[in-house]
């Protein structure tokens, strides 16, 4: 349980991890305001491949030496999570190389 | 051995930091490209400092096989996805790996749901649970909802952005459906308390898997019936908002595993993500609310009772013959015709002869905001030359000739009177112009259902055909001038 649990089993984790998770959304809000339409696909994907940060939770979960169901769940969990981020940050890529090429020719 | 694991954690700091400005210098043109690779790299510490961590922990990392297989599989899936993806599937592939980070995220707090309950030491620590000790069993049941509505929802969108799929072991093509009457509204929301309600049993009672169990039942199916009413134009505010969904639920995650750097990355997409919902709705002049739950075209097309008579390309050509002013209007036609190299080649041919060219982009061309740039980049078109549609609006009426090329909706004159399902969205002016030539296959609606006076129009010369066909032949006409 306390290794489930890990962080949680002081009241004092629990508050930090409260405040950590308030200031991210305030962080979150202010740190994109005007983004031109040509960008608003790449951010898009970019922020979804950093959504993939479920990754760490995914191996944390897996490291287990039983084969049992929540092992095997977490198995899973690290194959579409690695999808969401490797396939995320190339597929990002590629667009803004293309952008880029774009902006090269013209010049 | 223990100082170093905590030490380690410096490491999600840095990985945290990468992803703030990872974010920041996405939303400049001249940083993007860093900003990417920011985000990457900060993923990259963020995996290596947990793999550190776990085998530096008592015992060290029992699950090797689980975790290099899982790795690589993902990596080497991952990889095909994205670089053997046509620039017209990109939509949908950002949808698709959106729900599986959200899916990713869920099943992580569903494996660790069945690790706590099925523990005996769940047991003995069940008498000294503080009111704090609840809190990873509430962020089971919440990224459980979360999670499960984002994967569903992604998948629906992903088919709606194909615009439908076809039936396995057959050929059948089926268009997939858009419906949602106003009651659905209720059921939405009746499943939605349905699924809070328990939650809050699960604090009362959380060996029960069949509360569990009984949440992501719940959330699976409002994913659905929450993206089964939008029509496909609003189809990118839906992705938008699902991203912010996948980072609220890794967020969660990170509440259920105790892991700051999931509970940081995750509110932060999360409330990135709303922003740019928020951004994207204003390009559209569309209320967030309105798109979410006021069900969008598809629903009521209506039939058409006029006819227009087509052009024929060597017609066309003439009517460009010796014009000084063109402005092309791109739409999902294009994309899906994949006949950006044409209209390049014809824009080329046009400059030749001193007619100045140039492209009007609206904000939801196609079906991301963003996609007809990089169908354009992709066929070399200077990025000047790709003009927003505020700012290009206003020469229409200086303009000879408008191209419009597998557009329909983002022309339609109806949006102007503020009725109907397209009314108040802005709209490209382009039946300002002297001439207005519309390739299209038929004269068919656009995915609000809405008929467009515009092809009807005597100015407008009809192309019927398909994108790629039509703009061959238009250039072989005008060669041949």
């Amino acid at each position: 349980m306390s290794e489930v649990l890990g962080i949680f089993m002081t009241l004092e984790g629990f508050i930090l991890s409260l405040t950590v998770f308030a200031l991210a959304i305030f962080l979150g809000f202010e740190l994109i305001s005007k983004v031109p339409a040509t960008l608003h696909t790449p951010l898009m994907s970019g922020a979804n491949a950093i959504s993939g940060i479920s990754i760490v939770g995914a191996l944390l979960a897996a490291n287990s030496g039983e084969a049992n169901t929540a092992t095997i769940l977490a198995f899973f969990a690290i194959v579409l999570a690695t999808i969401n981020v490797v396939g995320g940050f190339l597929v990002t890529n590629r667009m803004l190389q293309m952008i880029r090429g774009k902006k090269r020719g013209g010049n | 051995m223990v100082e170093v694991s905590s030490l380690l954690d410096i490491g999600y700091l840095i990985s945290a930091t990468l992803f703030i400005f990872g974010i920041k210098m996405l939303g400049s043109p001249k940083t993007a490209p860093k900003g990417n690779m920011y985000g990457a790299l900060g993923m990259f510490v963020a995996v290596i400092v947990t793999v550190l961590k776990m085998q530096l922990s008592d015992g060290g990392i029992e699950g090797w096989m689980w975790i290099i297989l899982g790795l690589g599989l993902g990596a080497a899936i991952g990889y095909w996805m994205a670089t053997t993806v046509e620039m017209t599937g990109m939509p949908e592939l950002v949808a698709l790996f959106n729900g599986f980070g959200g899916a990713a995220s869920a099943l992580v707090a569903l494996s660790e749901a069945l690790k706590v309950y099925t523990s005996e030491t769940y047991e003995l620590a069940t008498p000294i649970f503080q009111v704090y000790h609840l809190i990873p069993i509430l962020a089971i049941g919440a990224s459980a909802l979360v999670g499960w509505m984002t994967l569903t929802g992604s998948l629906v969108a992903m088919f709606k952005l194909k615009g439908g799929f076809t039936i396995p072991f057959t050929e059948k093509w089926v268009r997939f459906p858009t419906w949602g009457p106003s009651w659905l509204n209720y059921v939405k929301s009746g499943l939605f308390l349905g699924g809070l309600i328990m939650i809050i049993m699960t604090l009362n009672d959380p060996g029960n898997l069949g509360l569990i169990y009984g949440i992501v039942g719940v959330s699976c199916l409002l994913g659905i019936l929450f993206v089964l009413p939008i029509g496909g134009a609003d189809m990118p505010v839906v992705v938008s908002l699902l991203n912010s969904l996948s980072g609220i639920a890794a967020a969660f995650t990170g509440f259920v595993v105790g892991n700051t750097v999931l509970i940081i990355a995750g509110s932060m997409v999360g409330a990135a993500g709303l922003i740019l919902t928020f951004i994207m709705c204003k390009a559209m002049n569309r209320e967030l609310f309105d798109v979410l739950f006021k069900a969008f075209g598809g629903s009521t097309k209506e039939s058409l009772t006029r006819t227009k008579v087509g052009s024929d390309p060597e017609e066309v050509a003439m009517v460009l013959d010796g014009i000084s002013k063109c402005i092309i209007v791109p739409g999902y036609g294009m994309a899906v015709s994949q006949s950006q190299h044409l209209v390049k080649e014809f824009a080329d041919i046009l400059e030749e002869n001193d007619v100045d060219v140039s492209y009007a982009i609206h904000p939801v061309a196609g079906r991301m905001p963003g996609h007809m740039n990089v169908l354009l980049a992709e066929a070399n078109v200077p990025y000047e030359k790709l003009i927003e549609m505020d700012e290009i609006n206003s020469e229409f009426s200086e303009c000879d000739v408008a191209l419009v090329i597998g557009a329909n909706d983002t022309i339609n004159p109806a949006a102007r009177s503020g009725e109907g399902p397209l009314g108040g969205m802005p709209i490209i002016d382009a039946d300002k112009a002297g001439v207005v030539v519309i390739i299209k296959r038929s004269l068919s609606v656009g995915y609000a259902g809405v008929d467009n006076d515009l092809f009807y129009e005597d100015k407008t010369m009809m192309l019927f055909g398909d994108g790629k066909k039509m703009m061959t032949e238009l250039n072989s006409a005008l060669k041949e001038l």
